[in-house]
């Protein structure tokens, strides 16, 4: 093992950061390395954006649709949880799973005969795919809070907003945040699709190369979103560890 | 249901106050009589009320909309083109839920629920075949594109079916490694866990660049249909992305198997063989069912996305539209994917109820 003061040397996800930097960074530098492995294309390296812009406008998007997603999602999961919104649970959860037996690729293209093409239908789908999974992990968080637990929030004189904010919430956050992961990992691989229906993404040098027949352009565009997608995952996943008060 | 419903997009939107002429107002008073409805307490009579109200409605609508289609290509040039606006979609959307939620309020059995769907589903199906739709414009695109269409849709199949067979074949005896020995979990599971998370494309542009290098490389590959774009590429990346849940349903369903049965088993004097096939196969199926459900559901929505290195499918329609900013031919593809996605659900929803094993647990036995 490491001694402690080099413990970051073996810090898995700096190093996929590390990576993801140096593929953005580096690949506008790697003409000889795709001419040689393609020989045949005139221009081996996507230039009509630079790499940077794309993780930008591709990491925007999944933000912003994520930020909505969470707000909303949570917002509705909390609601018919409470008393008040009982009632609309069972709707919510059928809805829930109707939804998520659409493929997100459906729900893009559906997107774009309601608003039309660009940002705005990508931006549209992500949000209301992504709730899906984040009203459900709020739903069964909150639901897996042991009734005792409860009981004694209540004995000890909590307003239901404090029992919400200082025992519900805590506890059904592990799960509520599996969802939101779920959630966001989604929206990265359909935010790469969306650049199908006008949205600069990742996609973006996938698609071109595609229907360009360019294989070095759909690898660049593949290896760049996929190592995107790692990076979110280990950071959620250490995230994860860290509201894992349980264990 | 709470929104003004657009009938029929053609240039202008012609909304449903427009049409509310003869047989319309019924449908109106439906409307009003629904939203009544749901004020009124959920007893059974008025939850049935309900069902049947949205029934007729959700038919109603789909046939009213098909005949103004009609009426107004026949007044006009034989080319107008008439969609179905957004409203209708999510009125029937939102009947389709109002639907689920009085059956779920009512507790009505799969019976009962199946004879709900025929009801809403006959007529329609009916109209679309007798030619009563034709004048949608989503029936003219599926006019032009006629003799390929059953074609396109069997692709669809072939691709989800083919990646479904080599999971399983691969999928279920690494399940039962991994709960056999607790170092191949260990070693599959981060790995999948990868796969899973790295996009579609992403995954299918991975894949395309080593496939056509080995089908360069050996030209016998190449003939046997290995190459980086079309069926190939698409089925494996599938493939890759239906271990995870079938390798995890596996596993849950073997784990699940009560040690006391196994014992018991064993105490009766059964070989291992018949401890597996008789035993533990029998208990583990429903569970293994519901991850190759995950996996089969997911699969049926990835293949459209195989369209987009070649391997055709609903999704090349779909993509298509999308490319030619055609919105019928996009909704030609996409209705047939989420149909084919909801038919799977069911179907494995019906088998994993039906493998549930007939004593109901082994509390309830003592």
């Amino acid at each position: 093992m490491l001694k402690p003061r080099y413990a970051w040397l073996g810090d898995k996800l700096l190093w996929a950061v590390l990576l993801l930097a140096a593929l953005v960074f580096g690949l506008p530098h790697s003409e000889a390395l795709f001419a040689s492995l393609f020989p045949q294309l005139e221009r081996p390296v996507y230039r009509q954006e630079p790499f940077t812009q794309l993780l930008w406008q591709h990491v925007l998007l999944v933000g912003a649709s994520g930020a909505a997603a969470v707000l909303v999602g949570t917002l509705a999961g909390i609601w018919v949880t409470r008393p008040a919104g009982r009632a609309f649970r069972p709707v919510l959860e059928t809805l829930v799973s109707m939804g998520q037996t659409l493929p997100p690729v459906a729900v893009l293209a559906l997107a774009v005969p309601a608003v039309g093409f660009g940002e705005l239908p990508a931006l549209i789908a992500l949000a209301l795919y992504g709730l899906l999974p984040v009203v459900q992990g709020t739903i069964t968080g909150l639901q897996a809070v042991a009734a005792p637990v409860l009981q004694a929030a209540n004995g000890m004189g909590l307003s239901p907003w404090q029992r919400l904010r200082q025992v519900e919430g805590p506890l059904a956050m592990p799960v509520w945040l599996s969802g939101v992961r779920t959630s966001v990992i989604i929206n990265i691989g359909t935010a790469a699709i969306a650049s199908t229906v006008g949205a600069k993404t990742l996609g973006s040098p996938i698609i071109v190369g595609l229907s360009g027949f360019n294989t070095a352009y759909v690898l660049q565009g593949a290896v760049v979103v996929g190592m995107l997608a790692v990076v979110v995952d280990m950071g959620f996943e250490r995230l994860a560890r860290r509201v894992d008060w349980a264990h | 249901m709470r929104v003004a419903p657009n009938r029929l997009v053609s240039g202008e939107a012609v909304s449903f106050f427009d049409l509310l002429q003869g047989s319309a107002w019924g449908l109106a008073v439906l409307l009003i009589g629904l939203l009544l409805l749901s004020l009124a307490p959920p007893r059974r009579i008025c939850l049935w009320l309900t069902v049947v109200a949205a029934t007729v409605l959700a038919v109603g609508l789909g046939i009213q909309a098909a005949n103004h289609a009609t009426q107004v290509v026949q007044a006009s040039t034989p080319f107008a083109r008439t969609a179905l606006g957004s409203g209708l979609w999510l009125v029937w959307l939102l009947l389709g839920l109002v639907l689920a939620d009085a059956l779920q309020a009512l507790r009505a059995g799969t019976l009962a629920r199946l004879g709900v769907a025929t009801a809403v589903l006959l007529p329609l199906g009916l109209m679309l075949v007798s030619g009563g739709a034709d004048e949608l414009s989503i029936m003219k695109e599926y006019a032009n594109r006629s003799d390929e269409y059953w074609g396109v849709i069997a692709r669809h199949c072939q691709i989800v079916a083919l990646a479904l067979l080599f999971t399983l074949a691969i999928g279920l005896p690494l399940g039962w490694a991994t709960h056999r020995y607790v170092r191949v979990g260990r070693a599959m599971f981060p790995l999948l866990n990868i796969v899973q998370t790295i996009p579609s494309i992403a995954l299918f542009g991975l894949l395309m660049a080593p496939l056509a290098w080995l089908a360069a490389s050996w030209p016998a590959l190449g003939r046997a249909g290995i190459s980086g774009v079309g069926l190939a590429p698409g089925v494996l990346a599938l493939t890759l992305y239906s271990l995870l849940p079938v390798v995890r349903g596996t596993l849950a369903g073997l784990a699940q198997v009560p040690s006391a049965v196994t014992q018991a088993a064993q105490g009766l004097g059964f070989s291992p063989a018949q401890l597996f096939w008789q035993a533990q196969v029998p208990l583990a199926l429903p569970v293994v069912l519901s991850g190759v459900r995950i996996a089969s559901i997911q699969a049926v929505g990835l293949a459209a996305v195989t369209a987009l290195i070649g391997a055709g499918g609903l999704g090349s329609l779909m993509f298509e539209g999308l490319f030619s900013s055609a919105q019928d031919l996009v909704l030609l593809g996409v209705v047939p994917i989420v149909a084919l996605g909801v038919l799977v659900d069911g179907v494995f929803k019906l088998l994993i109820a039906r493998t549930r094993p007939a004593t109901p647990n082994m509390e309830s036995a003592h």
